[in-house]
């Protein structure tokens, strides 16, 4: 798990990188500081179950298994990306690893994956439908009628939701009057808890619990993991809503240092640790390398995939 | 045996339910058989878990038939009134209409939203609107709208059997009219226009209601010696415009009749197509019938004033023929 988390921390980096060197088209959003968050709640999921997650969701497909270097080529619009381009950054696609979607619209795929979720309950699958967002969602009318139905119907569904203190760039204290998100699951008793999200054995365990309990068919659960970006809303965000001494507290509780020291003080020896870290990062490198050498869609496909074939036909016919 | 409108949907839906497992239908009231009774008596046969209420929540219950839609269900959402889908459009819009095309065609939403549209009998400014052209706006949607119970029998069922996303317009008006489906009549094909009425001298082009004043102006009009094609679009999206074409060529006259307001209505898309495609075989500007630019008003005698029917097609083809 500490691999991965060197994997997702290395990725946005580059796209970061990148996007500064004008290589990225669009404007992507990084979760760097969060990825425990995803690692954690992924590292419980199989392959099978399904996964949604929002525009700052490089780390959660990562985490889910998704290919680094079709990833990546789908974040520079390349034909050989997830989606062969045409959805980017924020419409991550990768259906044989379960990743069916984000959402470049807040809250926008929340019942979505209840939807998933009730799909797999009327198909008698034993498959859990996973939900990342960010507690600017949690503001949105589509959030709270989809907890009311998930509980209604039963359905196993995890929201977790990431909460960093920032709607974009207003704190939590100014967009919500409900300081914890896990709140909104009391009057609807929808199980829920609120963790520290930095802490990945913390949320590996929660996730662990949390989907346990939907496979046995408790119904939804709602996972508040508290957590901070440590980078901006987006790449070029100058982030001239908060301090440079907030931003310096926050880089205290960095996940990926926090899981080393962990590590250190449990008899992992510092070698293993940087050679891990190295790995990783060597694997993302190498990825990043090859998806920015490989081809642009061939514009004469623009049109290809509007529909099913037979209704397009009609269209242009 | 002739069926009302509302009793050849709920067969659609019954037999369609009985062919696939897969479908399942969702919405408000809909176990309890729908606030106009189309799915009555469906959750007795079907079972609740195939016929579901659900809460008065039109943003996550598109959103939990879209969801389910990507994992192997085939949706029938009904959302009771078309003025209530704002509140669904989010997902219509941004989620259900675009993921084949940003999934890069890994992903496709095989969902009908079936709503109802449309004024009569006072249902006022929040009940009546006819807002089609919305949807026609938006790549990845389908759009449908049948103008008899035979027709709607066919285009429901090819929609459920489609695999994209329909918005499935059903006008209250026609709820009661009564018809006999020809045994014998095989599924139409989303996106094929059809000639309703064969004539000669205008080329009249409608869909839903409005098919029915049509061809009420068109027998009207045929007294006077006016021989009056009638196109019933059937499907707003896709457009057949090589039906549309191959009539306005024969008459070289062409007036569009809807009942949503001209301003920004699909009258006017139609009507541009005409323009670029057919200019040099027209004899005259392409008409509009549709309503003045203004909310639905709840008064009968308003109501009525403001409406387009029977006589203002009329009005428009003699003009245009004048």
């Amino acid at each position: 798990m500490l691999g991965t988390l060197w994997q997702i921390r290395t990725f946005e980096d580059e796209v970061q990188r990148l996007a500064g060197a004008g290589e990225v088209p669009g404007f992507p959003h990084l979760s760097t500081g969060q990825e425990a968050v995803a690692v954690g709640v992924c590292s419980q999921l199989a392959r099978e179950d399904v996964l949604f997650t929002s525009h700052r969701g490089h780390g959660h497909v990562i985490a889910k298994g998704c290919d680094i270097e079709s990833t990546f080529a789908e974040v520079l619009g390349r034909e050989t990306g997830l989606c062969h381009g045409r959805g980017g950054s924020m419409h991550l696609v990768d259906v044989p690893n379960g990743v069916l979607g984000a959402t470049g619209v807040v809250a926008g795929n929340i019942s979505l994956a209840a939807g998933a979720a009730w799909a797999a309950q009327a198909l008698g699958s034993n498959n859990v439908s996973v939900v990342f967002f960010g507690d600017g969602a949690t503001s949105a009318g589509a959030f709270h009628e989809t907890l009311n139905l998930a509980v209604l119907w039963n359905l196993p569904v995890l929201f977790v939701c990431e909460n960093n203190g920032y709607a974009e760039f207003t704190s939590r204290e100014e967009h919500s009057s409900v300081k914890f998100v896990r709140r909104f699951a009391e009057p609807y008793e929808m199980a829920a808890a609120t963790i520290d999200g930095n802490d990945l054995l913390a949320v590996y365990a929660a996730a662990g619990k949390a989907i346990a309990g939907l496979r046995q068919g408790n119904g939804p659960y709602l996972l508040e993991c508290m957590t901070h970006r440590l980078a901006g809303h987006f790449v070029g965000d100058a982030q001239r809503y908060r301090s440079k001494e907030e931003l310096a507290a926050m880089r205290e509780k960095d996940p990926i240092e926090r899981l080393q020291r962990h590590l250190l003080q449990n008899g992992v020896a510092q070698d293993v640790l940087e050679a891990t870290g190295e790995r990783a990062r060597q694997t993302v490198l190498d990825a990043v390398q090859r998806a920015r050498a490989s081809p642009p869609p061939d514009p004469s496909g623009v049109l290809d995939g509007v529909y099913a074939a037979e209704c397009l036909n009609t269209l242009n016919g | 045996m002739s069926e009302t409108f509302i009793e050849i949907l709920r067969r659609a839906l019954d037999e369609e339910l009985t062919r696939d497992p897969a479908v399942h239908l969702l919405g408000e009231d809909v176990a309890a058989g729908g606030a106009f009774g189309v799915t009555r008596g469906l959750a007795q046969k079907h079972g609740a878990q195939r016929v579901r209420n659900t809460p008065i929540s039109e943003a996550a219950i598109a959103g939990l038939a879209t969801g389910a839609a990507l994992c192997g269900l085939r949706p029938v959402l009904e959302i009771m009134f078309i003025d209530f889908t704002t509140l669904s459009l989010d997902t219509l819009v941004n989620q259900a209409a675009k993921y084949r095309y940003m999934s890069g065609g890994q992903l496709a939403v095989p969902m009908v939203v079936r709503t109802q549209a449309g004024a009569a009998g006072g249902a006022a400014a929040q009940h009546s609107q006819s807002l089609e052209a919305w949807f026609v706006h938006v790549p990845g949607l389908v759009v449908v709208a049948p103008s008899s119970p035979a027709e709607a029998y066919g285009l429901l069922k090819s929609a459920i059997r489609l695999g994209d996303p329909v918005l499935f317009i059903e006008h209250k008006r026609l709820y009661t009219m009564k018809e006999t489906i020809a045994e014998d009549a095989g599924l139409p094909t989303i996106g094929r226009a059809r000639i309703a009425r064969a004539g000669e001298h205008v080329t009249l082009i409608a869909y839903s209601a409005m098919v029915a004043y049509a061809h009420q102006a068109a027998e009207r009009l045929a007294a006077e010696g006016i021989s009056v094609e009638i196109i019933d679009l059937r499907t707003l999206t896709p457009l057949d415009m090589t039906t549309i074409a191959a009539s306005v060529t024969r008459t070289h006259r062409a007036i569009i009749a809807h009942e949503a307001v001209r301003n920004g209505g699909f009258g006017a898309e139609i009507a541009a197509r005409i323009g670029e495609e057919l200019f040099d075989e027209l004899d005259a500007p392409v008409v509009r019938v549709a309503c003045p630019f203004a909310p639905i008003p709840f008064a009968p005698e308003l109501e009525r004033t403001l409406l387009p029917g029977p006589d203002s097609i009329v009005r428009a083809v003699r003009a245009q023929l004048q």
